[in-house]
This record gives C-alpha cells, structure tokens and sequence, in this order.
C-alpha cells in the first residue's frame, strides 16, 4: 500500500509543477489544490487518517477558497517572464539543494540515520498531540489568533482606507452642488 | 541502494522542496510565491509522517505535521491578505516594481 502512497506522492510533484507553470494564477492555485488533495490520499495510505483529513480539509478546501477569493479581488496580472534571480542560480541552487538532502538521506543507509530512540510503541495521534506536545498545541491556538487579528488588522485598514475615499468624495460632491 | 516503499515518499518529498524552492526563487507574483511556499509546505508535511513511520514513533510525527498544516494556513492567509493590500495600495503584484518603490 506503501508504494502506491509514493507513486502518488510523486503525482503530487508533478501537480506542483504545474501549478508553477501555469500562466493565470487561479490555475495555478487550482493546481495547488490538486497537489494537495493528492498529498492526503498518499498520506491516507500511509496510515495518517487525521492527518490526511484536516489535510484535504483545509489544504485542498480552506486554503485554495482563500486563493480563489485573493485572485478575484485583487485581480491576475501577467508579469514580465524575466525573473528577479536568473534561472540558471535558481537551478543551481536547487540542484545543490537537492543533491545536498539526497547525500544526507537517500544515499546513506536510511537506517543508520534514523535509529529508533526506543521499542516502536503505537502512541495514538491524540496521545501524542494533548500529552506529549502540548507546547505544540498552544504554539498553534497563539497561531490561529495571531492570524486571524492579522488578517482582521489588514482588512480594517482596507475598509477605512475605503471609506475615508468615500468621505473625500461626498465632501466635493457637496462643495460641486453648492457651487 | 535498495528502494525502500518509504524511498518513493522521500524522492517525492526531495522533489516538492526543489520545486518549491524554484518557483520561490524565480516567481515574481506575489501570489504565485505564496503558492511555492505552500507546496514547500506540503513537502515538509510529508517530511514528518515519513520520518514518524520510518522511526516507530508514528504519533509523533502526525502531530508535528498537524503544526506544520496549522502554521502553513497561516502563513497562507496573512500572505494573502498583504498581497490584496499591496495590490490596492500600489497597484501591482510585482516584487521587483516594489523593491523599487521608496517610502
């Protein structure tokens, strides 16, 4: 089951290639989705049930809603092909990056890098999330928060950059009447 | 080297990071960076379930990933909403006219 979770892991890649390659941006966040529904099937079969639903859940649901609702406000724009690094550093430097993680993990001996701390002991996720990590748990609580008064905080200022536009303009419509 | 099942996930892995590190790197809408750096995100999820079921520590791992899928969200929404007030205040998406801009 295990190799079939690989082989749609690597779909995923593909996925997130095309996302990068489309020319509008919402396919690319399309894509994106697919990148991630894809990412929770593998992880499904690689045993991460949860995992996998708050994955398609919010990955694939939440995050490409919130790209969809972005795009149409803030519109597609088509940008000039020329990039800010030329590609050649780019490929170079993700080859260098690449090859970098393939020495560290693939070509040595998986097993002597990840020995195991202890006998394997089954720690359902619920265990693991309230009991052993609960630091981590807050960390994400003061996340939510901390994102959710960002969002609010940029928004507001839209809105009142927004309305002191329309206070400006019903002052000189009215100074337009009186004269 | 022998192809273990959880090679395949972990070439997948190496694959989503370079991707994402590319379009980081050459991606000049602010939109399709915050796109890279999701899909950097979804590599290092995969990153950790892997690394819980190579170590036996299978918990662990899933709920290191479960911060990285809360922190990616937010990371995704706050990046999102400056990308929307950059378009309204300057009118482009582009880092490069933007790195231009004084004041």
């Amino acid at each position: 089951m295990i190799y079939i979770a690989g082989f749609i892991a690597l779909a995923a890649v593909v996925c997130a290639i095309m996302a990068l390659r489309a020319a509008k941006t919402l396919v690319s966040a399309l894509w994106l989705a697919g990148t991630s529904a894809l990412v929770a099937f593998a992880l499904y079969l690689m045993g991460a049930h949860e995992i996998a639903v708050v994955e398609l859940s919010v990955g694939a649901g939440l995050v490409t809603i919130l790209f969809v609702f972005a795009i149409s406000v803030a519109g597609d724009e088509a940008l000039d092909v020329r990039t800010v690094i030329p590609r050649p550093v780019a490929i170079t430097l993700v080859i260098v990056t690449g090859l970098l993680l393939a020495w560290f993990t693939v070509a040595q001996p998986i097993a002597n890098l990840i020995q195991p701390i202890a006998p394997s002991i089954v720690v359902p996720l619920a265990d693991a999330l309230w009991k052993q990590r609960g630091l981590d748990v807050l960390v994400q609580i003061a996340l939510i928060f901390g994102g959710v008064l960002g969002v609010i905080g940029l928004l507001a200022d839209g809105a009142e950059a927004g309305s002191q536009k329309s206070e400006v303009r019903g002052q000189i419509r009215e100074e337009e009447a009186q004269q | 080297m022998t192809m273990t099942p959880l090679t395949f996930v972990l070439i997948a892995v190496i694959g989503l990071l370079g991707v994402g590190l590319y379009g980081l790197l050459i991606s000049r809408n602010l939109i399709k960076m915050i796109i890279a750096l999701q899909i950097l995100g979804k590599a290092a999820l995969l990153a950790f379930v892997m690394a819980g079921d190579a170590n036996g520590q299978t918990g662990q791992g899933q709920a290191l990933a479960m911060t990285v899928i809360v922190a990616d969200t937010i990371v995704a929404v706050v990046g999102l909403a400056l990308a929307v007030q950059v378009r309204r205040r300057f009118g482009t998406m582009d880092i490069k006219a933007l790195s231009n801009l004084k004041g």
